[in-house]
């Protein structure tokens, strides 16, 4: 199954109403990381008015003002670049750990896919958020560690979906016949096999940026995000004790993830739709 | 059923051994910390208690050493809580296995209904409104809807109780203590609950979906039994099998999560041990708290393929 054209991707993505609406939104935080520090111009570190000032009262302080008195939507537009950036990064460098990881087993097989997936399979047991919070908080709260703890944590289902991939798909006659014209095995593994693999793999990361921000959102609630960036997550742990005091707070960064992350999963199911062309029997 | 257990321990094994390199490489030296604490700095005295850890010995029988002392269950000294580790964690330990224990059988009952019922007539509101509340449990953050929980129910609405374990101050016995410790779990449990049941909710629907399909299943219709006990006994029991498996996987993680509640909830169970421990960068307790959790969590994975045997009697354990 190889990429299929545009037209029909779209076709079949469209028809998935949830996943139009993941776009919108997710176009629309993309939106915001890049026009944000316009709409609210405030760092959002500053003391900038009166702490606890209620949201919509105050003129340019729309969402209101912390305890400490800093803007809460200048805190949101800044934690917006901060969510998706280690959401991203973290997902690049989990689908390299677990696409290598995961080709090496499925191509080769034998001894080396056993030995490979039972490490797989004993790193999965380890509950992967109390393994994050141990490795960022040992290695001290910066967007580096985070970024390396949640790609720790996040690459054996890569790898398992990898290698599953590529056991089926290295018994195809192409294959064999790139081997028979002489082609190199990192050759084959790169431009052969890995392209017809794309598919389930790009569904798998829209979920996984999801996931990332989901987490790294609870380690910044935790007091493990980066001291240097406002986060969303911070922002919501910062509001924990003040929670009867100063509602909005607590509720607005956490709308933000809310929305962030449903539009990814829901991108995430569009794409599987988009690039499955099996469904387009389906009326 | 040994290659299992036998694999439950080397995961075991492997947890330890990370464990023990991220002691060796949490910032601060112990002698330095302890020769410190004794008011003694000179290199004589740290020295010789590098000599008293073994920590002059290389690194291979260190770990050899110190996993020795975990099978003994010796999880050091938390030296800013003046107490052994594991007697710390092991005070907590019953709070955070009612917790997770009750939020996991709330979620994979409330998940498996949910799920069979959307999958029962596909394209109708019941099946979309099922949907669309998985999806948002799904992707909203634990800790926040932790905080939403109280709120709404114990700011605004005063019905429930939104912090620790029991009332403060209450001595109460027997049952009114029972029913206070009740009270107060119902918003833990439940939120930690809610994220675990979207996971099972739309795995049971996909899964019973794929199993509808299935020849036996249209066998079954073709013989005439009843539509009620196919949904059931055909259908259902199927479907179940990886959604028992993804059960043994998350119960793990829940223990993970129970971090997030215990911390909003104020609950006296290892997950608030932990992020006490975060606070106050008490490594010792952070790692213990770390391997008691990863135990459980493959504990849980074993307790899981014993419950595949029973649901499913084709698979035996080799």
């Amino acid at each position: 199954m190889s990429l299929p054209s545009k037209n029909s991707f779209w076709r079949r993505y469209r028809r998935n109403r949830g996943a139009v609406f993941g776009l919108v939104v997710l176009l629309l935080v993309a939106l915001l990381v890049a026009f944000g520090p316009l709409l609210a111009s405030h760092d959002p570190w500053d003391m900038v008015e009166q702490p606890f000032l209620q949201p919509g009262q105050t003129a340019g302080f729309a969402l209101g003002t912390d305890t400490m008195g800093r803007d809460i939507l200048s805190g949101i537009v800044m934690g917006a670049r901060i969510s998706l950036l280690i959401g991203v990064v973290s997902t690049v460098v989990s689908l390299l750990i677990g696409v290598t990881i995961g080709a090496l087993a499925g191509y080769f097989g034998r001894w080396v896919d056993a030995t490979l997936m039972r490490f797989t399979e004993l790193f999965q047991a380890i509950p992967s958020f109390a393994l994050a919070i141990v490795l960022v908080a040992i290695f001290e709260p910066s967007v580096k560690s985070i970024v390396v703890a949640i790609s720790l944590v996040s690459w054996p289902p890569v790898a398992r979906l990898v290698r599953g991939e590529f056991l089926t798909l290295r018994q195809r006659d192409f294959v064999a016949a790139a081997q028979l014209a002489g082609q190199s095995t990192p050759r084959i593994i790169l431009t052969q096999i890995l392209p017809n693999a794309a598919s389930p793999i790009v569904v798998m990361a829209s979920l996984m940026v999801a996931t990332a921000i989901l987490l790294e959102s609870s380690l910044s609630f935790l007091g493990l995000g980066d001291p240097n960036q406002m986060s969303w997550g911070y922002m919501v742990g910062a509001a924990r004790t003040v929670l009867r005091q100063a509602w909005w707070m607590a509720v607005f960064p956490g709308v933000a993830i809310l929305l962030t992350v449903l539009a990814l999963n829901l991108v995430g199911e569009g794409l599987n739709d988009g690039l499955n062309a099996r469904l387009d029997g389906r009326t | 059923m040994l290659t299992r257990v036998a694999q439950g321990l080397l995961a075991l094994m492997l947890i330890a051994t990370v464990n023990f390199l991220l002691i060796r490489a949490a910032p601060g030296d112990p002698v330095s910390v302890m020769a410190g604490e004794a008011g003694a700095s000179d290199a004589q005295y740290v020295a010789q208690l590098r000599r008293e850890f073994g920590l002059d010995k290389p690194l291979s029988t260190q770990l050899g050493t110190y996993l020795g002392r975990v099978a003994k269950l010796d999880l050091g000294y938390s030296y800013r809580q003046q107490q052994p580790v594991l007697k710390l964690i092991a005070e907590r330990l019953p709070a955070t296995l009612l917790l997770t224990g009750s939020a996991f059988a709330l979620s994979l009952l409330f998940g498996v209904v949910l799920g069979a019922m959307a999958s029962k007539r596909v394209g109708s509101w019941l099946d979309s409104a099922i949907t669309v509340v998985a999806l948002v449990f799904y992707a909203m953050p634990l800790y926040w809807l932790a905080m939403m929980a109280v709120l709404v129910f114990t700011v605004q609405l005063d019905w429930l109780p939104g912090f620790g374990f029991f009332t403060v101050g209450s001595d109460a016995t027997g049952l009114a203590r029972a029913w206070d410790i009740a009270q107060h779990l119902v918003m833990p449990s439940l939120t930690l609950a809610l994220f675990y049941m979207a996971v099972y909710a739309r795995m049971t629907r996909a899964s019973m979906l794929e199993v509808a399909q299935m020849d036996f299943v249209k066998t079954a219709r073709a013989k005439g039994v009843r539509p009620g006990r196919i949904q059931r006994s055909h259908i259902l029991r199927n479907a179940l099998l990886p959604v028992v498996t993804l059960a043994g996987i998350q119960a793990g993680g829940m223990i993970g999560g129970a971090v997030l509640t215990e911390t909003v909830f104020a609950w006296p169970g290892i997950g608030r041990l932990m992020f006490d421990a975060l606070l106050q960068r008490d490594y010792n307790l952070l790692l213990g708290c770390f391997l008691v959790t990863a135990a459980v969590a493959v504990l849980f994975n074993l307790l899981t393929d014993l419950v595949y045997t029973l649901v499913d009697p084709r698979i035996e354990l080799g």
